[in-house]
């Protein structure tokens, strides 16, 4: 750490972070360019942004894991040099990521004092971090059991746990990445508690989130980033959702999805009794029941984690399971050779799924050989029985392209080099345009920007109004209250109730994500 | 993200790891008090220099190409068949076999059936590690490995044995007879007039080779399996997503990377000895794996690293001919340092010219 | 096809200004390499002396693979290399054709044999080698049972093994003979573990000499043996030095000397079957200080018998490889 010229310069007046004409590349990708940022000390900041803003690039110089082609970081008033995440805690600053960084098989005292213990003996350290745990727990409302195992945790304690790494390194200055997308809202709002708790013990916290009611909620002040650029830093009080997502996306956005009420006809899908063990011999659904009718989507609300992911993958034709599915009267095979997502499709069940990364494309490949998979056995992209005919195959991709809005509309660009919106995009095009009985749709927006969000949710409604049944799985609530006709809440491999959209609010459905059954008429058909 | 341009990528990084080979080699010549420069002109004059060289690079060539293409197929399902070794070993079996069993009347009759065979046990030899990979989820990498051991073993027990021609020491099969003997170079090119090295033991097998990487491209980037292939190399948990069978595929590319190492041994084994003798793959299995990885993988990387390894082999004999104060240790410590620079290595130095490549853009 | 012409034409062109004509003679090494303590280190010793004591020099080269047999066969003759010597029975199919071809270049091939006018075969009597040692081991048993162990299971082994039986029931008939064999595989000829461990097997049913046939195994059984306190008997080369007291005597099988011969009779040697026997010193047995005190003067008299009577043809010594079989077990 450098301190040049800061000799007396500790005046309160001096922000916590100050950031001046931060760039940085990767190769010809400006990823920050000329940033600058100043966060009072003892503020909560929100920086918002969409995906590929520049965001985590501006968050992970300040922590060190990369440096700046230029541009100057002051901590305190103090120009700091930040090489690495050493000298990042050294001077005071904390990071909890999106993915914790905890070692599941130690416990939440160990995983503390890993990395800061103090003498080659862990007796002394973990006696330390004990008392200055039970301290931090009690100012904090951070409440963790110290000898709990991570694996043991849910994830919001997890949460904690990191929270607790970084005040127990001292940090002054808190950064968290997308910290709510894995917390029911309860569990957001106690996150949201201890940070305003620690900001009244005069911490500095930086909230990275592409969320617009959280930063609403929690921040003093925010800066909205788009393409590497800081564009402004307004206070939160004088601002409002719209006018973010505008800055964000420069253009006007429609927040509200607009559609008329569902016209549902004969029921196309049955699930009854759906039961799921996985490898470990863990019970992930245990007795899941619903129907889904023509022309109308049913919304499975609830914490990544619950069933969710497995429910897809067995409609998917892709994970064994007990119980009975029919689709348009007709049983589905849920075990043996007959249960793959090739059949699945032939049946007439499409799927966007959740991780479209690992699943729903492969990113090596060109996006005409996306839009080929899962289809790769069609007639119409087939030259003769041995070759396929890729030209055709990139001319029916074209077409997808265009109608779907891909950017850049190029069928030979790898799938890994468009963004979220686009790559999601391309798998919906692939999907949508086979025109399924049955549309399964994991995350549909998850790290897809603002703008493409508008996009596919229109496409959702009109898939619906063409007299399609649409499963739409999302662990975002403002997502499946918008979209869905119903919404079915899933808790530990169970449905724990349906509500109507007009019926329920956030709090009713956020007892139900947590477990708390409230209803007379809750799940009650399943058992 | 931009990159650098592709013939950067595929001549320039190659090429620049070859100089950086023979540097290396050359230290290690000019260690022992040889003249580096001689070694290099030893090398390339012996591999090139004359049709007898060239007869013996493309001897060599045809072995790599083989189990180079081995080696990707599997590689494309993100297989690491380190097995070459012993499918090829076993396609020696199946090829001596068809040879020895049916007293062939002309090597065309019996080339196709001794590819078949050679391809067949080659692929029969893979499917053991295919099926406990794909059912049982034993590491292919160590099943591999184990039956390089397993097929080794047994030909020696074949070649000790049944197979072997009574009353004599050497571990081999007697002659397959001269009426099954492939052209050769020499005998190929002598009807269009021009003159090739008589003795050199390139034979047809080497076209054999050249029509198997077209095979394979086909294979891998026009069928549909080589669709699959691919998809399931690049990412596994997508494959269950679009309904590929992880099975099927798994075990259908190891099946063609096996009977691909089987059939290096018409080369050898038919085209060469003309008999079975016990390890006659000299390694050229294990060699297969840095060849594809020169070749990134591509069947026209992989021809042209081949050539490229068969010049280093014939090369090498000529430095030992040549260069007598190198022995034949040191011969084989240049040989590794030009593989471990030029497949192993490869990434060593995309990077810093790839970085290269973006600043200059940016200047520009 | 003209661009490849010119391109060959013009590759040979080069070849012809590399060659230059040599009468020096010339050594292939095998696989094993010249350093490996057996057949090839012989070889190259017999050469080496060859150019110590004319001041001459020879060429050599160590194989790498099997294809390059025939090309380093070549590569020789077409430098004008003469006689062109060959260590292992491996050549025999590569030499027929190269033979063939260069007409005038003298070959020579050592424990093989190729029947071409211009090839010496030298094979080594191993079984007449191994009847001496065996009169030898019948002699100096005191239990009446010795031992034989054995490399890989080959032909010649077993040759080795019937002259060694055939030696010791001729000076003692009420003799039990135990033999094994190391291995089926090359391995079996450089596993000193599993040789010790025959050894102790033999000694435990009552064996108090062995003949150890086995190459780099032969190390273990000497050690064994040595460990026990009973007798052992080299083999190829001199051995008495590794366990003085212990190793009564080896058999010596004179590769060298072949070589040695090979070089010294020069591009006019006389060319067909070159046996290699006790009669012109191509096989011996080996006295030296190191067994001076255990190889008695009974013994060396009852060797010298036998190696005299084999010389003069009064005792005929089967050979295995003659028919594969042995009269005596």
């Amino acid at each position: 750490m450098g301190s040049e010229g800061g000799q007396g310069r500790q005046e309160t007046a001096a922000p916590a972070i100050e950031l001046r004409g931060i760039s940085k590349a990767f190769g010809p990708v400006q990823a920050n360019r000329d940033i600058s940022l100043a966060v009072a000390r003892g503020t909560i900041h929100g920086i918002i942004g969409e995906n590929g803003a520049g965001k985590s690039t501006l968050m992970s110089i300040l922590y060190g894991f990369y440096r700046a082609d230029s541009g100057e970081i002051f901590i305190n008033g103090r120009r700091a040099e930040i090489h690495d995440s050493q000298d990042a805690i050294a001077a005071g600053i904390g990071m909890v990521f999106q993915h914790f960084k905890l070692v599941e098989n130690f416990t939440v005292l160990e995983n503390i004092i890993l990395g800061a213990e103090n003498g080659p003996l862990l007796r002394d350290s973990l006696a330390d971090a004990r008392r200055s745990l039970l301290t931090l727990a009690e100012e904090y409302e951070l409440g963790v059991d110290p000898d709990a195992r991570i694996e043991d945790l849910s994830v919001g304690h997890r949460q904690r746990v990191e929270i607790l790494k970084a005040l127990y390194r001292q940090a002054d200055i808190l950064i968290l990445d997308e910290p709510t997308g894995v917390l029911t809202p309860s569990e957001a709002d106690h996150l949201f508690r201890i940070l305003r708790g620690l900001k009244e013990q005069g911490k500095t916290i930086i909230l990275i989130t592409h969320k617009l009611r959280e930063i609403m909620d929690v921040t003093d002040t925010v800066s909205v980033m788009r393409r590497g650029e800081m564009l402004a830093t307004v206070r939160t009080a004088e601002t409002s959702p719209e006018d973010l997502a505008e800055r964000m996306v420069g253009r006007k956005v429609l927040l509200q999805v607009d559609k008329r009420p569902a016209s549902p006809g004969e029921t196309v899908l049955k699930v009854e009794n759906l039961k799921v063990v996985d490898e470990d011999g863990v019970a992930r659904l245990k007795g899941v029941s619903f129907d889904l009718r023509a022309g109308e989507i049913l919304g499975i609300a609830g914490v990544a984690g619950n069933g969710q992911s497995e429910l897809l993958e067995v409609l998917g034709g892709y994970r064994p399971a007990t119980g009975r599915i029919t689709l348009n009267g007709h049983d589905l095979p849920l075990d043996g050779r007959l249960a793959n997502g090739r059949a699945r499709r032939a049946a007439g069940i499409a799927h966007v799924p959740e991780d479209r990364q690992s699943e729903g494309l492969v990113m090596e490949f060109a996006a005409w050989e996306n839009i080929a998979f899962g289809y790769h056995h069609d007639p119409a992209y087939q030259k003769n029985a041995l070759f396929m005919d890729n030209a055709a195959i990139q001319a029916d991709t074209e077409g997808k392209m265009q109608r779907f809005d891909v950017r850049p509309p190029d069928p030979r660009l790898q799938a890994k080099s468009f963004s979220g919106g686009n790559q999601q995009k391309i798998v919906l095009a692939r999907e949508i345009e086979r025109n399924p009985d049955l549309l399964l749709v994991g995350q549909p927006t998850r790290g897809v920007d603002i703008g493409a969000i508008e996009f596919i949710h229109q496409r959702l409604i009109e898939l619906r109004d063409a007299g399609k049944a649409i499963l739409l799985v999302s662990v975002e609530l403002e997502e499946i209250m918008s979209l869905a006709d119903r919404i079915a809440v899933m808790f530990d491999g169970r449905i724990m109730g349906e509500r109507l959209p007009a019926d329920t609010d956030e709090r009713d459905l956020g007892l139900l994500m947590a477990g708390v059954s409230n209803g007379a008429n809750d799940g009650g058909e399943a058992a | 993200m931009e990159k650098m341009p592709r013939w950067a990528d595929v001549a320039l990084i190659p090429l620049i790891n070859l100089a950086l080979a023979f540097f290396f080699a050359g230290l290690v010549v000019l260690a022992i008090g040889e003249n580096p420069f001689d070694m290099v002109r030893f090398m390339v004059k012996g591999a090139l220099g004359s049709s007898n060289g060239i007869g013996y690079t493309l001897y060599y060539a045809t072995n790599f190409i083989f189990t180079g293409l081995a080696f990707s197929v599997a590689m494309h399902a993100r297989l690491f068949n380190i097995g070459g070794e012993g499918q090829a070993a076993l396609g020696g079996l199946g090829t001596a076999v068809v040879l020895l069993a049916v007293p062939w009347p002309h090597w065309t009759v019996a080339l196709p059936f001794a590819v078949l065979g050679a391809a067949l046990f080659g692929a029969a030899w893979a499917a053991i590690p295919a099926w406990l990979q794909a059912r049982r989820g034993s590491h292919i990498v160590i099943t591999t490995i184990m039956f390089n051991f397993i097929g080794a073993a047994l030909m020696i027990y074949l070649l000790n044995g049944i197979l072997k021609k009574p009353g004599q020491q050497a571990a081999e099969t007697r002659h397959f007879g001269d009426a099954v003997h492939l052209p050769t170079f020499h005998e190929m090119l002598a009807p269009l007039g021009i003159e090739f090295s008589k003795s050199a033991p390139a034979n047809v097998s080497f076209i054999l080779a050249i029509l198997a990487a077209v095979c394979v491209w086909l294979l891998i980037w026009r069928t549909r399996i080589g669709y699959e292939i691919r998809a399931f190399g690049n990412s596994e948990s997508a494959t269950a997503y679009a309904g590929i069978s992880a099975v099927r595929v798994t075990i259908i590319a190891m099946l063609i990377s096996g009977g691909l190492a089987g059939m290096m041994a018409i080369n050898v084994v038919m085209g060469e000895s003309e008999r079975l003798i016990l390890n006659f793959t000299e390694g050229a299995g294990f060699m297969g794996i840095a060849v594809s990885l020169m070749g990134r993988n591509h069947p026209v990387g992989i021809v042209l690293a081949g050539l490229l390894f068969g010049m280093l082999n014939q090369g090498g004999f000529e430095l030992l001919w040549e260069m007598p104060g190198i022995s034949r240790e040191m011969v084989f410590v240049i040989q590794a340092l030009i593989i471990i620079f030029t497949g192993a290595l490869v990434n060593m130095t995309r990077d810093p010219i790839e970085r290269l490549f973006i600043r200059r853009n940016k200047g520009a | 096809m003209t661009l490849m012409q010119k391109f060959l034409g013009a590759a040979a062109t080069l070849a012809i200004s590399a060659t230059a004509a040599l009468a020096e003679p010339a050594i292939i090494f095998d696989l094993g390499g010249k350093f490996d303590k057996s057949f090839n280190q012989a070889a190259f010793e017999g050469a080496t002396r060859w150019a110590e004591e004319t001041g001459g020099s020879f060429r050599e080269i160590e194989l790498q693979s099997e294809a390059q047999r025939e090309q380093a066969l070549r590569r020789f003759a077409e430098a004008g290399n003469n006689p062109i010597v060959m260590a292992g029975f491996a050549f025999a199919s590569a030499l027929d054709e190269v033979a063939r071809d260069f007409p005038d270049t003298k070959f020579v091939i050592i424990d093989m044999v190729v029947d071409q006018p211009n090839v010496r075969s030298v094979v080594f009597n191993e079984h007449e080698g191994s009847y001496i040692v065996g009169v030898a081991a019948a002699k100096a048993s005191k239990t009446g049972t010795v031992g034989f162990i054995g490399g890989m299971d080959i032909p010649l082994i077993r040759k080795f093994a019937c002259g060694y039986v055939q030696g010791v029931k001729a000076t003692n008939p009420d003799a039990t003979v135990i033999q094994n064999m190391t291995g089926t595989t090359p391995a079996a000829w450089n596993d000193p573990v599993k040789g010790a461990e025959l050894t102790k097997a033999q000694i435990a049913k009552g064996a108090d000499v062995i003949y150890a046939a086995a190459g780099g195994t032969g190390v273990g059984v000497l050690q064994a043996a040595a460990d026990a306190g009973v007798y052992s008997i080299g083999v190829d080369s001199n051995q008495n030095y590794l366990h003085p007291g212990s190793v009564l005597t080896s058999m010596l099988k004179r590769v060298d000397v072949a070589v040695y011969n090979a070089f010294k009779d020069g591009p006019d040697l006389e060319t067909g079957f070159n046996v290699m026997g006790l009669a012109n010193g191509g096989l011996d047995y080996a006295l030296d200080e190191h067994n001076a005190g255990i190889f008695t003067d009974d013994i060396k008299a009852a060797v010298e018998d036998a190696k005299a009577k084999i010389i003069s043809g009064e005792i005929q010594v089967h050979d295995y490889m003659s028919d594969n079989s042995c009269p005596v077990e």
